[in-house]
């Protein structure tokens, strides 16, 4: 009997498949856009739990007593960090602690930025694609060391994405330099592509603050439509989980085209256009070339 | 500032300057002319609190019409009204053939309806913060939300004039009008309606629990410079739309939220119509020995 199992285990290693394919490590990511992340890297190994589904807001998400039992029932917990997750600290301690919490931004150059006078760390680091590569390494690294028989089959994964990622970097950026430069901004409901920003070099301007709680005043948006104006900045962009209205009319007011939908901190439900982190990225850029291109 | 700084840049340029500012202004001075003389009968009928139940009574469908079909102005609207309808023609008959008073029958059934519309919410498994998206955007009134308010102010001002004298009545002396005609539920009943249309039309521009405030406050004010019934709906009306405009005003100018600064200037009115009102301010109170001995 033991000899068996033995030689099942080595045949598992040598196949790189898993032994226990029944029961897959149950993991926990705060918000789908990990969430996805994490099945990338785990695969058939891992089952992904998330607390904050597609198309919902994580700046509001309010923890319920389920969500404290799927913590406890996980292997591993993944949360973004940066102070992304206001809440993960009470649920943790509701749940009766986690075996392992992992912050998927650990090594990432984080930046701040200055909204109403108050410099702050901003979360949406996945907004540019070479710090999810980090994200995934750091998500790969954690599922190697809870669940060692299946490195072989993270590594894998791992190197697949990361070449994924790369290839997806390289296309946002020529897609962005396919933009003559001076339209290279628009203004969006929520600041949350900081990062996206900075990287790819499209200026983002928000009527409101990084969080979506904030709630615009006259000021704001007179200040919004002068600049659209004296600037000539060629699109505004609705965000799928803000108040449309408030950009509808910005646009009326200025004349400014109006773009589609651009994906910030939540993925759109399944078999939409944006059910992967990478679909979501690869959704973004279509709308920005679309509505920036002259 | 350069020395053209001047009233006329304070008050005037912000609205020539800005669509969103003029409709903004046009929205809220409609809503005060429907809301405010509603206001009025209700403190009259010692029914100040009944507003705030039938907006949390509302919350709920608007909240349901909002997940059907998203932020569309048809189906909140639709939702809003019935939800209203129903809480309180229900009251009005659990008021009627029980031994409940009337408080206890609409504080009960609107209590119901706000917690059933919280887990219809939930059961859907959005966690999309309706508190936000229902919170109104009076600076982002569109053409349809404009026609909304114009409409429901105009049924409102003439349902107000088919119903005033049993309205007045019912207001000084209840029981006389049971005796000498049938039109008191008639009234009662289209006065409530007239209540819900006007909460419902407002939280397009204020959001369901800031409308009751452009609707009570300014009646509260009207009380300490009136002493007829006209006198004080007019007065009410006028306090509604001065308020309207300095809240828009100083929103534009200082950067705080429009909707809560409209009904933080009605409440200044208020607290200076306490302290300088001609008819039992609490200044003349303290001087009237003079007014004897001179």
């Amino acid at each position: 009997m033991l000899r068996l199992l033995t030689l099942c285990m080595c045949l598992s290693l040598l196949s790189g498949t898993p032994a226990n394919a029944a029961e897959p490590v149950p993991i926990v990511a705060s918000f789908s856009i990990l969430g996805d992340l994490v099945h990338q890297i785990g695969g058939d190994r891992v089952s992904v739990d998330t607390l904050v589904g597609p198309e919902e807001d994580a700046h509001v998400f309010d923890p319920a007593p389920r969500d404290a039992a799927r913590l406890a029932a996980a292997k591993l917990v993944v949360i973004n960090g940066l102070g992304f997750e206001g809440w993960i600290d009470r649920l943790i301690k509701a749940s009766g602690g986690v075996p392992r919490l992992v912050i998927a931004s650990v090594g990432v150059s984080s930046h701040r930025a200055l909204i109403d006078g108050r410099e702050m760390t901003d979360p949406h680091a996945w907004q540019d694609v070479s710090n999810v590569r980090i994200y995934a390494r750091n998500i790969a690294d954690a599922l190697i060391s809870i669940d060692p028989e299946g490195g072989n089959v993270y590594r894998a994964n791992l190197t697949r994405f990361d070449a994924d990622l790369a290839a997806l970097d390289n296309e946002i950026h020529s897609a962005i330099s396919a933009i003559p430069p001076e339209r290279r901004k628009i203004v969006t409901t929520h600041d949350a592509f900081g990062y996206f920003a900075l990287a790819y070099g499209v200026e983002m301007i928000a009527p409101q603050g990084v969080s979506t709680e904030a709630e615009a005043s006259a000021k704001d948006v007179a200040r919004i439509i002068r600049q659209v104006k004296s600037e000539k900045i060629p699109a505004v962009f609705l965000e799928n989980i803000s108040d449309p209205r408030l950009a509808a009319r910005i646009a009326a007011e200025s004349g400014a085209r109006i773009g589609g939908k651009l994906y910030s901190d939540a993925l759109s439900k399944e078999n939409a256009s944006a059910g992967t982190y990478i679909a979501m990225m690869k959704a973004n850029i279509r709308e920005l070339t679309k509505a920036l291109m002259p | 500032m350069t020395s053209s700084f001047s009233f006329f840049d304070l008050l005037i340029t912000p609205f020539t300057d800005f669509a969103f500012m003029r409709r903004a202004l046009v929205g809220s001075i409609a809503l005060s002319i429907g809301a405010c003389p509603i206001g009025v009968f209700l403190m009259l009928r010692r029914m100040s609190l009944v507003g705030d139940a039938m907006a949390h009574a509302i919350l709920p469908g608007a909240a349901l019409g909002y997940l059907f079909a998203g932020l569309s102005l048809g189906f909140m609207t639709a939702g809003g009204l019935i939800a209203g309808f129903v809480v309180a023609l229900l009251a009005g008959l659990v008021t009627r053939v029980t031994i409940l008073k009337e408080d206890a029958a609409l504080a009960s059934f609107y209590l119901i309806s706000l917690a059933g519309g919280v887990v219809l919410v939930s059961l859907r498994g959005s966690n999309v913060d309706l508190l936000h998206v229902l919170f109104g955007s009076v600076l982002a009134l569109d053409d349809n939300t404009l026609l909304l308010l114009a409409a429901s102010t105009t049924v409102s001002l003439l349902a107000l004039a088919l119903l005033f004298r049993p309205l007045v009545l019912e207001c000084v002396d209840p029981l006389f009008l049971r005796t000498v005609s049938q039109s008191g539920s008639v009234a009662h009943f289209g006065f409530l309606a007239l209540v819900v249309l006007n909460l419902v039309a407002g939280f397009h521009a204020l959001g369901t629990l800031l409308s009751v405030g452009l609707m009570m406050v300014p009646a509260f004010a009207a009380r300490f410079w009136s002493s007829t019934l006209d006198g004080t709906i007019l007065t009410a009306t006028l306090i509604g739309m001065i308020s309207s405009g300095v809240g828009i005003v100083i929103s534009y100018h200082a950067g705080t939220p429009t909707g809560p600064t409209i009904i933080l200037s009605a409440g200044g009115l208020y607290i200076f119509s306490i302290l300088f009102g001609r008819r039992n301010g609490l200044f003349l109170r303290l001087l009237p020995r003079k007014h004897l001995a001179a």
